[in-house]
């Protein structure tokens, strides 16, 4: 248990090389014994699409009329079209900035809401019932009511997605806040700790885990949320995009939207995970 | 040397329900400064609340506990308590795990690195700093809550069953390295466990529990410290006869 000894396995996380305790070793693997499924799972993750956007190509205007089901040519094609006038990158952007805001409100004010009730047990309690009632109501179902406060631009848009976040932060940060161990909150009492530092040094970084949660699960439906707002009412955005090249009759234009909001979700899903892998060296053993 | 810690006639009951559980009832009890005090008992006879009310953790029902003359009514940070189950912060590495106390009562950095480290190595920690509770084995653990209780330098210790999840032998090691850390220190320990042969082979006193914290022995441990070689002092005659008397108490008040 030396310091010498400790340094050789200095940047590996467990408590090894310690009498009694595990041994570390080298591995000695070569790169494709390393990388080798991980390459394998992409190029056949590739392979795939290739061979779906194929069998799409082949099977429109052949035994499916296009109306239907558009072709990859033809949705390339509009997707060019829009991204040289311009069409593309204004629509992307105001959604993007409608599931930003709307993410930013609703998991701000789910993170304030859900630590206060639950340090306030008295008025969580009251309020819980309530909180539950708004969480199940359909959210595009407030649509409406926004459009007659907002109108139908952007604020409607964020205030929807901010809504839908709202809960989903809510109610995992205040499960996070329960979960902490009576017993650390305890420990800290028993240093002398004041009902401030309770709250600063145990209920707030214990309860981390729950509020990533919460964001991470919210991320999601702040899309869902600004694009439903666009379906239901809008003169701009992707989901009006989508409308829009429906009433036409533009089936490319329909699915080329659709890739956009596909893109854009899998690009904040990766960014969440990219979160929570480094969120998650102290997490308690049990978590 | 005068009682430092002094219970008298404490009941402590919970509410369950309409129906009203008693944990402990008529409990009294006078502890000894500098002395090293062990608390024998099946589990289930109030052990543990004793000591939370102890350590200010749990209100009683009635009765009075009273350190150094003033009736504790909240934790006190004369008085540390080491619990059963680890209450290390799991966002915290070891090195700010000990540090915490420290902050707490607004030692400025610098210090209170010195500190932790110096702590950290008496227990056997060194190299550890930057881990994480959950890359520590049990045992590991049980040093580091160790050092975080020791960086106040309380004058006096609860220990709940500290070593009561750990193997024999890493138990044995332990309670010698708290041995040698209490000989001479003048520090107060007050250790709660249900294994006979530690709290005889740990104590100046043991103090025998029954069923809702009635005392069913109190009796002064004789033997000579200090008490490095655990194998021998269980030959000793005067052990033996002890592990005797004290055994038999406790089957009397299993009954």
């Amino acid at each position: 248990m030396t310091a010498d000894l400790h340094h050789q396995t200095d940047g590996h996380p467990s408590g090894a090389n310690q009498p009694g305790g595990p041994i570390e070793l080298p591995a000695n693997r070569s790169w494709l014994e390393r990388h080798g499924r991980t390459l394998f799972t992409v190029l056949v993750r590739l392979a795939l699409l290739a061979l779906f956007l194929l069998f799409w190509q082949m099977m429109s205007g052949r035994y499916v009329d296009p109306l239907f089901i558009s072709q990859p040519t033809d949705i390339w094609a509009n997707l060019y079209e829009w991204a040289r006038d311009g069409t593309l990158a204004r629509n992307t952007w105001l959604t993007v900035q409608e599931i930003v805001l709307g993410f930013l409100f609703g998991a701000s004010a789910g993170i304030v809401a859900g630590f206060a009730l639950s340090i306030i047990r008295l008025l969580g309690d009251i309020l819980d019932p309530y909180m539950i009632a708004l969480y199940s109501i359909p959210k595009v179902a407030l649509a409406p009511l926004f459009i007659i406060w907002f109108g139908i631009d952007v604020q409607m848009k964020v205030l929807l997605a901010a809504v839908t976040v709202f809960f989903l932060v809510y109610l995992n940060t205040s499960a996070g806040v329960r979960s902490v161990d009576r017993g650390l909150i305890d420990a800290v009492r028993l240093m002398g700790g004041s009902h401030r530092e309770v709250i600063t040094k145990v209920l707030l970084p214990g309860s981390m885990a729950g509020v990533i949660t919460g964001l991470r699960v919210a991320v999601p439906y702040a899309l869902i949320g600004a694009v439903v707002g666009e379906l239901v009412a809008s003169n701009r955005g992707l989901g009006y995009l989508m409308l829009d090249s429906a009433s036409q009759f533009n089936t490319a234009g329909v699915f080329a939207a659709l890739a956009v909001i596909t893109i854009i979700a899998s690009v904040l899903n990766l960014g969440v995970s990219a979160l929570d892998r480094r969120s998650s060296r102290w997490k308690p053993v049990e978590g | 040397m005068g009682a430092v810690l002094e219970v008298v006639d404490l009941e402590k009951s919970f509410l369950k329900d309409e129906k009203r559980i008693v944990a402990l009832r008529g409990f009294s009890l006078e502890v000894v400064e500098g002395s090293f005090v062990t608390i024998l008992g099946r589990s289930g006879c109030g052990k543990t609340t004793l000591l939370n009310i102890m350590a200010g953790l749990l209100a009683r029902s009635s009765g009075q506990v009273a350190y150094r003359g003033q009736p504790v009514t909240g934790p006190r940070t004369e008085i540390a308590y080491l619990t059963q189950h680890d209450t290390l912060m799991p966002w915290r590495d070891v090195q700010r795990n000990v540090e915490m106390p420290l902050e707490m009562r607004g030692v400025r950095r610098a210090e209170r690195r010195r500190i932790a480290r110096n702590l950290i190595e008496t227990v056997g920690l060194a190299g550890f700093e930057r881990h994480y509770p959950r890359e520590l084995s049990g045992g590991m653990r049980r040093r580091a809550g160790l050092a975080r209780m020791l960086s106040t330098e309380p004058e006096t210790f609860l220990l709940d069953e500290p070593f009561g999840a750990l193997d024999a032998q890493l138990r044995t090691e332990l309670q010698a390295e708290l041995l040698r850390l209490w000989h001479g220190s003048g520090k107060t320990v007050v250790f709660i466990t249900h294994d006979l042969e530690e709290a005889l082979l740990l104590g100046d006193r043991v103090v025998v529990l029954g069923p809702v914290g009635r005392i069913l022995l109190d009796e002064q441990i004789g033997l000579p410290r200090p008490r490095e070689d655990p194998e021998n002092i269980r030959l000793d005659s005067a052990f033996i006869a002890l592990y005797g008397r004290v055994s038999s108490a406790l089957k009397e008040g299993a009954r």
